[in-house]
C-alpha cells in the first residue's frame, strides 16, 4: 500500500487541508452569529486531521501534530467547566455568560463574550473526541 | 423522661456493657451474674408501684419521640402492664439465675446470649408498657427478632436455624399484619394512642375498616401467642437453650399475643365477630394443643404443645369475658367479667408453674443428658428434689389441689358453663360446645401431666440407656424452680391477696367499663359442690383411666397421618413457593435480548397505547398544521423507500449504505425547515456513523457469516407495528393539542440578552449552557470508553494470566 505514488493525493489533501481548516475556524468563530459553532466547528478541524491521517501514515501526522487528543477532550470539559465557574466569581449564577464591545486596533468595534470560551472547550472537547476514536480504532488493526 | 421509660430501655442500655464485662471478666465471674442486677432492680422498682396502681391511680408519661408525626414514646402502667411487668422482670431473674448455672462460662458464648436475653427483655417490656400503637409495634418486632437471635443461639446445629427460621416467619407475618391492623385504627380513630381509642370506641365499631383491623390486629396475637394454626412454630423454637424456652416460650413471648388481646378488647370486645374469633380459635388450640401434647416423647416438646394448649385456655377465657362489654350495664356483664378474672389469674399461674417445669425438664436435660422419657424413667430416688417440683408443675398445669391451677381451672368451667348459656352470638345453639370442648382438653391435659411426671421419675432406672450418671443438680440450679414452686403452693391458700392487688386492677384494665365492685369475687378453692367439682372429678377418673390404658390409644393419634399435619404443609408451602418463584422466573429471565425487547415494547404498546384508546382521550386537529409543499412529499416517499430497503435488504452492506440514505435525507429535511446548525451536524455525524459501520462490518468474523434476508418473526411484525402505531397516535394527538404557547418568543431577543445573533448557538452556549457542558462531558467520556475498551482488552489480558 505505501509504496504506490499518490502524488496527485498527497498535493490536493494539502491545499484541502489549508481550506478546511479555514473554514472550520471559520465556522467556529462566525458561530456566534451565523450557523456553525464549536460543534461543527471541532467537527470539520477534525476531518481535516483525519485527510492527514488518510493521506500519509499516522506516525508521521502525529509527529507534527503531537497533541494527546484524550488530554485534549478532558481540557475541553475543563475550560467548560471554568467559564461557568468565572461567572461564579462575580456573584452570579453557574454559567451566567457575559458579552461586551471593545475596540480592537485591527478589528475595530468587536464583541467579546464569555460564551466564545465555552465555544471554545466544546471545540476542543469535540476534536479530542473525534481523534481519540478514530486514533484508537485505526491503531487496534 | 420519667422512671417508667428508664424500666423500658434499662436493658438495652445494659445490653451495651455485657460484651465488656464478658471480655474482661470472663472466666474469673460469669457474666450472668451482672445481667441477674438487672431484672431484679426493675422487678423490685415495679413492685413499689403495686399499691398505688391497685387503687386505680394509673401513670401515664410521655417523651416526645417524632412531634411531627404524633409519634411519642408514650408509657402507661395499669394493672395489666405491671402484671405483665411483673412477671417479665421476675421470671426474667430467676431465669437468669438458673443460665448461671445452666451455661457454662467456659464452653458458651454468654456475651451473645445475655445480650439478645437484655434485648428480648427490654422489648417485652417495651411491648407491655407502651400506650403509643406504632411504639408497640416497634417492641413487638423487636420482641420477635431477638427472639429469632435467641432460639438460633446454637446456630451450629441445622435444627436451631430450621426452627429460628420457621418462628421468625410466622411471627413477623403476624407482626406485619398486625402493623397494617394498626394503621387502620388510627385510619379510623386519628389517633395512636391506645387511651384514646378506648374513650372513642364508638366511632370505630361503626366503621367500615372494623372488621378488617380486628382480623389484622388479630393475625398478630394469634401468631405470636402460638395459636391454632399459627402454633407450629412454638415446638421447633424448643431447639433453644432451655432457659430460653422457660422464660420466652413459656411465661412471656407467647403471652405477648394474649396481652394484645386483653389490650384491644375494650376496642374490639363486645362485637360477635371478636367472641367467636377469640374464644373459638382460643379453644381449638386447647383441644390441639393437649391432644398433640400426649403423643410427643421428647420432654421439650411436651411442654411445647401443653403452653400452645394453656395459651389456648387463656386465649378462649379472654373472648368470653368479652362478652361482659355487650351487657355493660346490666347485672349480666358481671358473670362474663369473671372469665377475664380468670384469664389473668391462669396467666400468672401458667407462668409460674411453666416455668418451674421448664426448668425442671432443662436440669433433667443436663444431669441426664436427654430429654427422651423412653430412655428416661426411676430418677425419683437420684433426683428427688426435682421430682418434687416436676410434680408441682404438673399437678397444678393438670388443676389439682393444692395447687394454683386447680383455681383457675375451677374459674375456667365456671367461664365455659356460663358462656354456654348466654343467650347471643349465637350461642344458644352452639353454646354446649364450649364446656364439652374444655372438659375433653383437660382430661388430655391431666392424662399428659402424668406423662410427664410419671414416665420421667417413676418405672425402671434405665441407666445403659444414659449417656452421664445422674445425679441432682446444684442448688443453684433448683433455687429458681424453687422459688416458683412455692409461688405456685402460696398462691393456692392466699389467692384473694393476689386477687386485690393484681388481678382485680388487671381485669379492670381489660374491661374499664364496668364497675369495680364486679371482680371483687372471693377466690375460694372450696366453692360447693356444683357442676364445676363433678367436671373437676370427672378429669381425674377419666384421665387416670386412660392414662392407664394409653398403650392402646395413644398408637391412634400417633397414626394421624404425617403429611397432613400443619407442619408439613408449612414445609411443602415453603417448597412450593420457592419452586413456583423459581419456575416463574426462569419462565420469564430467559437471558434473550430479544425477549427482553420484546417485553418493553409489548409493554409500552399495550399500556401506552391502550391507555391511549381506552381512555377516550384522542382527538386529532389540523389547525396548527402547515400545507405540505411537493418537495417534503418527495423527501418522505425518498424516506419511505429508503427505510424498506433497511428492512428488506439482502446483505448488510444495502442495508449500511440505506441507513446512510436515510441520515443525508433527513439532513435535507433539516435544510428545509430551516435548520442551518443540525444540518450541518446530521451531515457530518452520519458520514462519520456511516464509516464506523462499514468499520464494523469489515471485521465481521468470516466462517458463519450468515448474509440473507432478516428472518421473519410475526411477533416481531405485530410489536414493531404496534409502537409504530402508538408513537404515531401520541405525536399526532399532541401536536393537534396544543396546550401552551411555545415558550421560543423569549429567544428571540438572544442579541440583546445574550449578544449572539445565531439563536441556536446562543441557546446551546448561554441561556441552556449547563446541558452542553454534561454533552461534551458524555463525549469525552464515550471517546475513554473507546479507548479503553481497544486498549485495555481484557480478555486478552486474561487469557494470559491464564496460561501463566
Amino acid at each position: 500500500m505505501k509504496k504506490q505514488n499518490d502524488v496527485i493525493l498527497r498535493i490536493v489533501a494539502r491545499i484541502a487541508v489549508v481550506i478546511i481548516l479555514t473554514f472550520a475556524i471559520n465556522l467556529f468563530i462566525s458561530g456566534h452569529h451565523h450557523p456553525g459553532g464549536g460543534f461543527i466547528g471541532g467537527l470539520a478541524l477534525a476531518c481535516a486531521i483525519t485527510l492527514l491521517f488518510l493521506t500519509y501514515d499516522i506516525e508521521s501526522v502525529r509527529d507534527n501534530i503531537p497533541f494527546d487528543f484524550k488530554a485534549m477532550a478532558a481540557l475541553g470539559v475543563l475550560i467548560a467547566v471554568f467559564t461557568g465557574v468565572g461567572g461564579m466569581l462575580y456573584g452570579r449564577h453557574f454559567l451566567t455568560q457575559a458579552f461586551n464591545y471593545f475596540d480592537l486596533p485591527l478589528f475595530g468595534k468587536t464583541e467579546l463574550a464569555t460564551a466564545m470560551i465555552f465555544d471554545l472547550g466544546v471545540a476542543l472537547a469535540v476534536i479530542g473526541t473525534a481523534m481519540t476514536i478514530i486514533i484508537t480504532i485505526s491503531e487496534d488493526r | 423522661m420519667h422512671t417508667l421509660h428508664f424500666i423500658v430501655l434499662c436493658p438495652f442500655l445494659f445490653a451495651l456493657f455485657v460484651p465488656l464485662l464478658y471480655k474482661y471478666l470472663t472466666p474469673r465471674v460469669h457474666t450472668g451474674w451482672f445481667v441477674l442486677l438487672v431484672p431484679i432492680t426493675l422487678f423490685l422498682y415495679l413492685l413499689r408501684f403495686v399499691p398505688r396502681i391497685s387503687e386505680g391511680n394509673n401513670l401515664l408519661r410521655s417523651v416526645p419521640w417524632m412531634p411531627s408525626f404524633n409519634f411519642d414514646f408514650t408509657l402507661y402502667l395499669d394493672g395489666l402492664g405491671l402484671i405483665f411487668g411483673l412477671l417479665i422482670t421476675g421470671i426474667g431473674a430467676l431465669v437468669i439465675l438458673y443460665s448461671i448455672y445452666y451455661m457454662s462460662k467456659h464452653t458458651e458464648a454468654l456475651h451473645n446470649f445475655y445480650v439478645y436475653l437484655l434485648l428480648f427483655m427490654g422489648a417485652m417490656l417495651g411491648v407491655v408498657f407502651s400506650d403509643n400503637i406504632l411504639l408497640l409495634y416497634v417492641f413487638w418486632e423487636l420482641t420477635s427478632i431477638s427472639s429469632f437471635l435467641l432460639i438460633a443461639y446454637w446456630y451450629q446445629r441445622e435444627r436451631s436455624r430450621y426452627g429460628a427460621q420457621k418462628s421468625m416467619m410466622i411471627t413477623i407475618f403476624g407482626g406485619l399484619s398486625m402493623l397494617a391492623g394498626f394503621i387502620m385504627l388510627s385510619m379510623i380513630t386519628g389517633t395512636y394512642s391506645i387511651r384514646d381509642m378506648i374513650s372513642h370506641v364508638g366511632d370505630i365499631t361503626s366503621d367500615s375498616l372494623f372488621i378488617p383491623a380486628m382480623i389484622l390486629i388479630l393475625l398478630g396475637a394469634f401468631t405470636k401467642s402460638a395459636q391454632f394454626p399459627f402454633s407450629i412454630w412454638l415446638p421447633g423454637a424448643m431447639e433453644a437453650p432451655t432457659p430460653i424456652s422457660a422464660y420466652l416460650h413459656s411465661a412471656t413471648m407467647v403471652k405477648a399475643g394474649i396481652y394484645l388481646v386483653a389490650r384491644f378488647t375494650p376496642v374490639f370486645g363486645g362485637e360477635a365477630e371478636w367472641f367467636w374469633l377469640v374464644s373459638g380459635i382460643g379453644l381449638v388450640t386447647l383441644l390441639y394443643g393437649s391432644l398433640n401434647a400426649v403423643k410427643q416423647t421428647d420432654l421439650k416438646a411436651l411442654l411445647a404443645y401443653s403452653t400452645i394448649s394453656q395459651l389456648g385456655l387463656i386465649m378462649s377465657l379472654f373472648g368470653v369475658g368479652s362478652a361482659a362489654l355487650y351487657f355493660t350495664g346490666s347485672d349480666e356483664s358481671s358473670v362474663y367479667a369473671v372469665a377475664v378474672l380468670a384469664a389473668v389469674f391462669h396467666l400468672i399461674n401458667h407462668s409460674t408453674f411453666k416455668g418451674a417445669l421448664f426448668m425442671v425438664v432443662g436440669i433433667i436435660d443436663h444431669e441426664t443428658g436427654t430429654r427422651d422419657i423412653r430412655k428416661l424413667g426411676g430418677l425419683m430416688q437420684i433426683m428427688p428434689v426435682s421430682f418434687t417440683l416436676a410434680l408441682i408443675g404438673a399437678f397444678s398445669m393438670a388443676g389439682l389441689p393444692p395447687f394454683n391451677g386447680f383455681l383457675s381451672k375451677e374459674m375456667f368451667f365456671t367461664a365455659m358453663l356460663d358462656a354456654s348459656k348466654m343467650s347471643i352470638f349465637n350461642m344458644d345453639t352452639l353454646g354446649a360446645l364450649f364446656p364439652a370442648v374444655a372438659w375433653v382438653a383437660s382430661v388430655f391435659t391431666f392424662i399428659y401431666c402424668l406423662v410427664l411426671v410419671f414416665k420421667t421419675f417413676r418405672g425402671k432406672y434405665k441407666p445403659e440407656r444414659l449417656d452421664k450418671k445422674p445425679h441432682e443438680a446444684p442448688l443453684g440450679m433448683l433455687i429458681p424452680p424453687i422459688v416458683l414452686a412455692s409461688l405456685v403452693v402460696g398462691i393456692f391458700f392466699f389467692p384473694n391477696a393476689l386477687s386485690k392487688y393484681f388481678l382485680q386492677p388487671a381485669s379492670h384494665a381489660v374491661l374499664p367499663g364496668l364497675p369495680e365492685n364486679v371482680f371483687a369475687k372471693k377466690i375460694s378453692a372450696w366453692h360447693g359442690f356444683n357442676p364445676e367439682l363433678i367436671m373437676t372429678v370427672g378429669v381425674v377418673l377419666f384421665g387416670i383411666l386412660l392414662y392407664r390404658s394409653r398403650k392402646s390409644w395413644v398408637g391412634l393419634l400417633r397414626r394421624y397421618p404425617e403429611p397432613l399435619t400443619l407442619n408439613s404443609f408449612y414445609a411443602l408451602g415453603l417448597e412450593r413457593g420457592e419452586e413456583g418463584s423459581r419456575f416463574l422466573t426462569e419462565k420469564y429471565m430467559t437471558g434473550s435480548i430479544r425477549d427482553y425487547i420484546v417485553y418493553t415494547f409489548g409493554f409500552l404498546t399495550l399500556l401506552a397505547g391502550g391507555a391511549l384508546l381506552v381512555s377516550n382521550r384522542l382527538s386529532f386537529s389540523s389547525v396548527n398544521n402547515a400545507p405540505i409543499t411537493l418537495f417534503e412529499g418527495a423527501i418522505a416517499v425518498a424516506l419511505l423507500t429508503a427505510s424498506f430497503a433497511v428492512l428488506f435488504a439482502k446483505t448488510r452492506m444495502a442495508s449500511i449504505i440505506a441507513l446512510g440514505g436515510i441520515g443525508y435525507l433527513v439532513s435535507i429535511l433539516f435544510v428545509i425547515f430551516r435548520a442551518p446548525d443540525l444540518a450541518l451536524t446530521q451531515m457530518v455525524i452520519e458520514t462519520v456513523t456511516t464509516v464506523l459501520f462499514l468499520l464494523c462490518y469489515y471485521h465481521l468474523p468470516k466462517f458463519p457469516k450468515a448474509a440473507g434476508r432478516m428472518p421473519f418473526k410475526p411477533l416481531n411484525l405485530i410489536i414493531s407495528l404496534g409502537v409504530g402505531a402508538t408513537v404515531t397516535l401520541f405525536a399526532l394527538a399532541s401536536n393537534g393539542n396544543r396546550m401552551f404557547e411555545p415558550i421560543s418568543s423569549y429567544y428571540k431577543n438572544s442579541y440583546e440578552l445574550a449578544g449572539a445573533k445565531n439563536i441556536v448557538n446562543a441557546i446551546l452556549v448561554d441561556f441552556r449552557g449547563i446541558d452542553t457542558m454534561m454533552e461534551i462531558s458524555v463525549l469525552s467520556i464515550a471517546a475513554l470508553g473507546v479507548f479503553t475498551l481497544i486498549k485495555l482488552n481484557l480478555d486478552r489480558g486474561g487469557k494470559n494470566e491464564e496460561t501463566k
